[in-house]
């Protein structure tokens, strides 16, 4: 049987960080470093009832920097907030946001879809069609261009 | 067939367009009253061909393709000759303009530089200088200033810029401009910031001083050069758009994936961008009627009652890629046209839709 004797350690070298062409992405880190929503003020709320104080307090700032736990952090702070709604404050909630806030939910929607838990693509879904409904299709087309993901 | 590049002129005495029909040909039609006859074809690309561009000055064609090359056409008594230049790109060339004096002409490309053209009497053929920095992606769109020195570029890296082709060969210092005054060849004169998305279109206002690129991310912004430049965006609700163009200084017409052209407008004074209307106002169809049957067969399907059929009402039925300013110029456009995926060409005049819509107003 033919057997590789030669080494082949050369495979494990990543020939494009030598490429002096390489596409570097600049993270311009303009705004101070965000670590998402406060999890307790945000619990206290839902616990008070005050969910829309609650959400504005989820959404007002989300993380930027690239540290997977503090993303998920983030994200774990505004589901919470989104599955404890009722469906008939959803449209008033989507509808005190500007339209950067929409993207912003929008962006959070989409990142619940991807592991759905026991009831919330049922909500997500809801909140999805209110989002639409004022962000429109620019909306979903940000939160596959976005540079900057939650 | 798709017509994915089209240029559009108003020769002289005729009017004839070149267009590619998504090949690697270039068919010339000329108008005859209400017909369009096709009396050329163009074949030397072997590759589709991204870029055309007639110069109406010089009657010259200029084309660009996937095969890395690009070539002058001149029409020498009835047939367009073409004259190869090298690009010197090892990526498909993918836009190509002529400055506004024809004497050169830049083409954007996959191989992340744009490729400045000029003639070299001397050596009689076409030769080019590359500008390369700081440029990460493939280059999307092109646009000349009017001082036929600064182009525009946007481009896949998420930017739009505007850089000096000055070639000393062919032409004087320039005069300086609102977006600097020191244009050595590939200095970086704006660099945007705070948009997303690949660059798809680009354009300046007919005096130069503004600049409007169309994004991936739904945007549509405007630079307005000075000390520093002052950048307005408006993220919209639409689909990306894919072209755009001045139509006065103020205005704009912007149209992509969404298959309508559409208005915007800059106030400076404010700071803003706002959408102005869609400028393809469907005619209303009849609306069947549906039975209840009918009704409750949609609920069930389509979780809605409404007749809403998968029809586009709009004159486009595919995404629209090009633009072009037939008539009128930048400042006072009074036709421009429209070119699609569908393989249509439409041409729109101004005055008709302003008219017609009636709370459409160009500023």
């Amino acid at each position: 049987m033919a057997k590789n004797t030669l080494s082949s350690r050369f495979r494990k070298v990543d020939i494009d960080e030598y490429d002096e062409n390489k596409f570097v992405d600049e993270h311009h880190d303009e705004a101070p470093d965000q670590h998402g929503p406060d999890a307790v003020e945000v619990d206290n709320l839902i616990r008070q009832g005050d969910m829309m104080a609650a959400f504005h307090i989820a959404l007002r700032s989300p993380p930027n920097s690239k540290n997977p736990v503090v993303k998920e952090r983030a994200l774990a702070v505004v589901l919470r907030v989104l599955t404890s709604f009722k469906s008939s404050d959803i449209e008033p909630a989507v509808k005190s946001l500007d339209r950067n806030g929409v993207d912003l939910l929008m962006k959070y929607i989409y990142r619940g879809f991807e592991r759905p838990s026991e009831n919330s693509s049922a909500i997500l879904l809801q909140w999805h069609e209110k989002a639409f409904a004022v962000g429109g299709l620019g909306s979903i087309v940000r939160v596959l261009t976005a540079r900057k993901t939650v | 067939a798709a017509v994915s590049n089209s240029s559009l002129t108003s020769c002289f005495t005729m009017n004839e367009i070149a267009l590619s029909p998504n090949n690697h040909e270039v068919h010339i039609y000329k108008k005859g009253g209400n017909n369009w006859t096709k009396i050329h074809v163009l074949k030397e690309h072997n590759g589709q061909v991204t870029g055309i561009d007639w110069a109406p000055e010089s009657n010259r064609i200029v084309t660009c393709g996937t095969d890395r090359n690009a070539y002058v056409w001149t029409l020498k008594g009835d047939a367009w000759k073409p004259t190869l230049v090298i690009l010197r790109i090892n990526r498909a060339a993918r836009c190509v303009k002529w400055s506004p004096k024809e004497n050169k002409f830049a083409v954007g490309s996959g191989s992340r530089l744009i490729s400045v053209c000029y003639f070299e009497q001397d050596n009689d053929w076409w030769v080019c200088k590359h500008i390369k920095k700081p440029i990460r992606s493939t280059i999307l769109c092109l646009d000349w200033h009017p001082n036929n020195v600064l182009l525009a570029a946007g481009s896949c890296d998420f930017k739009c810029r505007i850089f000096s082709a000055y070639i000393k060969e062919v032409e004087e210092k320039p005069a300086p401009t609102a977006w600097g005054s020191k244009m050595p060849f590939g200095e970086v004169m704006f660099e945007s910031s705070g948009t997303a998305g690949w660059v798809h279109g680009v354009c300046f206002s007919e005096s130069g001083n503004r600049v409007a690129w169309a994004s991936h991310d739904s945007t549509v912004a405007v630079a307005e050069g000075g000390k520093s430049a002052v950048i307005t965006s408006l993220t919209t609700e639409t689909l990306p758009l894919l072209c755009l163009t001045f139509i006065t200084e103020n205005s704009l017409v912007a149209a992509g994936h969404d298959c309508y052209p559409a208005l915007f407008v800059y106030d400076a004074g404010k700071g803003t961008i706002t959408f102005g209307g869609k400028l393809d106002v469907p005619k209303q169809s009849a609306q069947k009627g549906l039975t209840a049957r009918e009704r409750f067969q949609n609920l069930d399907k389509k979780a809605t009652s409404e007749t809403k059929e998968a029809v586009l009402e709009s004159l486009h039925k595919n995404s629209i890629s090009q633009l072009s300013v037939l008539e009128g110029g930048k400042a006072k456009c009074t036709k421009f046209s429209t070119t699609g995926m569908d393989g249509g060409m439409a041409i729109w005049d101004v005055k008709t839709l302003e008219a017609s819509m009636k709370d459409l107003k160009i500023v």
